[in-house]
């Protein structure tokens, strides 16, 4: 009898160190994954500087492959454009995100908040080649008309739908960051005579502004990787834009429209992974910051 | 009652939703003196005492009924100025909730609030009120650092000292050493000793021993209604009902 009991727990050990086995390996495989992608694009990208020249790629603007005068591989035109499309989606998400978190989560009812969430929500689901149709279709047209432009395929254009894009993830992690900050600290501001307006901008928010910030690098991260709105909605323009109000094509539009035609080997394909991974690194510092934040606001906590 | 009466309760009741969580409270509270109120879980206490600043607006469904006179002036009344009942009613909460802030930004919120800009003064309101809280000497060198770096007991203190610093006239506390430690309760039951002679204060508290050592008045709640109150010494000695009788020598709560 003394026996059994060791027997029985050894093997119960050994069949929980397989389970361990078995979830560290999911959890390694993410990992894997990330530094294959981070291996392959540095690594074919690489090649591309056997014929361009890195500082040619990544100072001048000019991006013309196939140029019959000598290819040009400076990506200066589409980060510019990237930024300004990322920037202009910021610009609306930030306010607006918050807006709708804190009226979320500190002023709706309990009945409208259960419908009004999911609903933001719900506008991740769409999908993003639907939303770059109602940009050619509806608020290209609107901006065009508002700012009397023979068309409305524009950085505006691509911000606007970006902005929808990135809501989701800004209003539902804002939300969040501010419902973690504790009611006791609510109840001190109004037990002192502040009114719920006063609160929510000397207390509430202060107290969230770390998950606040970490919500909007990743909703940012959102929109700098969107691919198929800003290919259909902003005119493909690979020049460099002189506002909101011009066409761009950015990094991943750029890559989505030539890698399907590049023929493989060339500086032409290499180059195209060099871009990739360059929007690789600006995702990943975005990401990191995004992370930085999180853990922060932690710490504070 | 043969003392000058701060509040003046009549008949006051609350409802949450259906449920009645408050029968007809009458009860006066005497100025400058501390005013203990006991009695089991759920019996109704904290709900009278979140009458006293109306922070039982705040929740969904409460419903309040009766007089309360502050100084003679109705505060269950519609006309009254909220923000300003509850600059002149201070409350302290059961779990210490200074803000992430620093030290002095938490004591300076409440005049803020209320509109002082002035650097010197409220240098002079935040040192006035860590002094009245015993806390100055403790944090007079850290004012800028935050203020959740402070020991569980100086939140505590420091939570006083923030609600100090409007100058309220009445200080309510709610459970306020239910989670410190002793040293840190007996520091606090002395600072409730000083600042009854600047402050209305009644105090919510589950530990019976407490409301005897720092109360000159005990209300006894159960099942929502106040059964008995009196001098705490009468109370604690010769209470004229069973019920406390049986509550406060521990036969039930």
């Amino acid at each position: 009898m003394r026996d059994s009991i060791p027997v029985t727990r050894r093997r119960f050990r050994a069949g929980e160190r397989l389970m361990e086995g078995v979830l560290a390996l999911c959890g390694y495989t993410s990992v894997l994954v990330l530094a294959g992608i981070f291996v392959l694009l540095l690594w074919q990208g690489a090649r591309a500087f056997r014929e361009v020249p890195l500082w040619e790629f990544l100072t001048t603007a000019r991006w013309d492959p196939t140029s019959p005068e000598g290819a040009r591989y400076g990506i200066g035109s589409m980060v510019a454009s990237t930024f300004l499309v990322t920037l202009g989606a910021m610009a609306f998400t930030v306010p607006l995100g918050i807006g709708v978190a804190a009226y979320l989560s500190e002023f709706a009812p309990a009945r409208v908040r259960e419908v009004l969430k999911p609903a933001v929500e719900m506008l991740a689901a769409i999908p993003s080649v639907v939303v770059g149709f109602i940009g050619i279709v509806v608020v290209g047209p609107a901006i065009a008309r508002l700012f009397g432009l023979p068309n409305g395929l524009t950085a505006l254009n691509g911000a606007v739908l970006l902005t929808v894009m990135a809501l989701p993830t800004a209003v539902s992690l804002s939300e969040d960051a501010l419902r973690a900050v504790p009611r006791d600290h609510r109840l001190a501001s109004l037990a002192l005579g502040a009114n719920p307006w006063e609160t929510l901008v000397k207390v509430t928010l202060p107290a969230a502004a770390p998950g606040i910030l970490a919500a909007m690098m990743l909703a940012m991260g959102r929109a700098i990787g969107e691919t198929m709105t800003v290919l259909m909605a902003t005119g493909n323009a690979p020049a460099f834009p002189s506002g909101f109000l011009s066409p761009v094509r950015t990094m991943t539009a750029t890559i989505a429209i030539e890698l399907g035609e590049v023929p493989h080997g060339t500086a032409h394909y290499f180059a195209l992974f060099a871009v990739g991974f360059a929007l690789f690194v600006i995702s990943f510092v975005v990401n990191w910051v995004a992370d930085w934040f999180i853990r922060r606001g932690r710490r504070a906590r | 009652m043969d003392e000058p009466v701060r509040i003046d309760c009549q008949n006051v009741e609350v409802w949450y939703g259906s449920k009645q969580a408050l029968h007809g409270i009458s009860i006066r509270i005497p100025s400058n003196r501390v005013t203990a109120l006991i009695g089991p879980s759920g019996c109704g206490k904290s709900t009278f005492l979140r009458c006293l600043n109306r922070m039982n607006d705040l929740v969904p469904g409460a419903r309040t009924r009766g007089s309360i006179l502050l100084d003679g002036e109705d505060i269950l009344s519609p006309a009254t100025d909220v923000v300003d009942l509850r600059r002149r009613v201070g409350m302290v909460f059961q779990r210490w909730n200074p803000f992430p802030k620093s030290v002095f930004d938490n004591v300076a919120y409440g005049p803020r609030i209320h509109g002082i800009r002035d650097k010197a003064r409220l240098a002079e309101i935040v040192e006035d009120a860590l002094r009245k809280a015993s806390l100055w000497d403790e944090v007079k060198d850290r004012l800028r650092s935050s203020a959740l770096e402070l020991s569980g007991g100086q939140q505590q203190r420091l939570c006083i000292a923030r609600a100090l610093a409007v100058e309220p006239e009445v200080l309510l506390m709610d459970e306020p050493a239910s989670a410190l430690d002793p040293i840190s309760t007996a520091r606090l039951e002395d600072l409730i000793g000083e600042l009854k002679e600047r402050y209305t204060i009644v105090i919510v508290t589950h530990n019976m021993q407490q409301a005897a050592r720092v109360s000159d008045y005990t209300g006894f709640f159960y099942m929502g209604r106040l059964v008995e109150y009196d001098r705490t010494q009468t109370i604690f000695t010769s209470p004229a009902q069973e019920q406390t009788e049986a509550y406060i020598t521990g036969r039930f709560g």
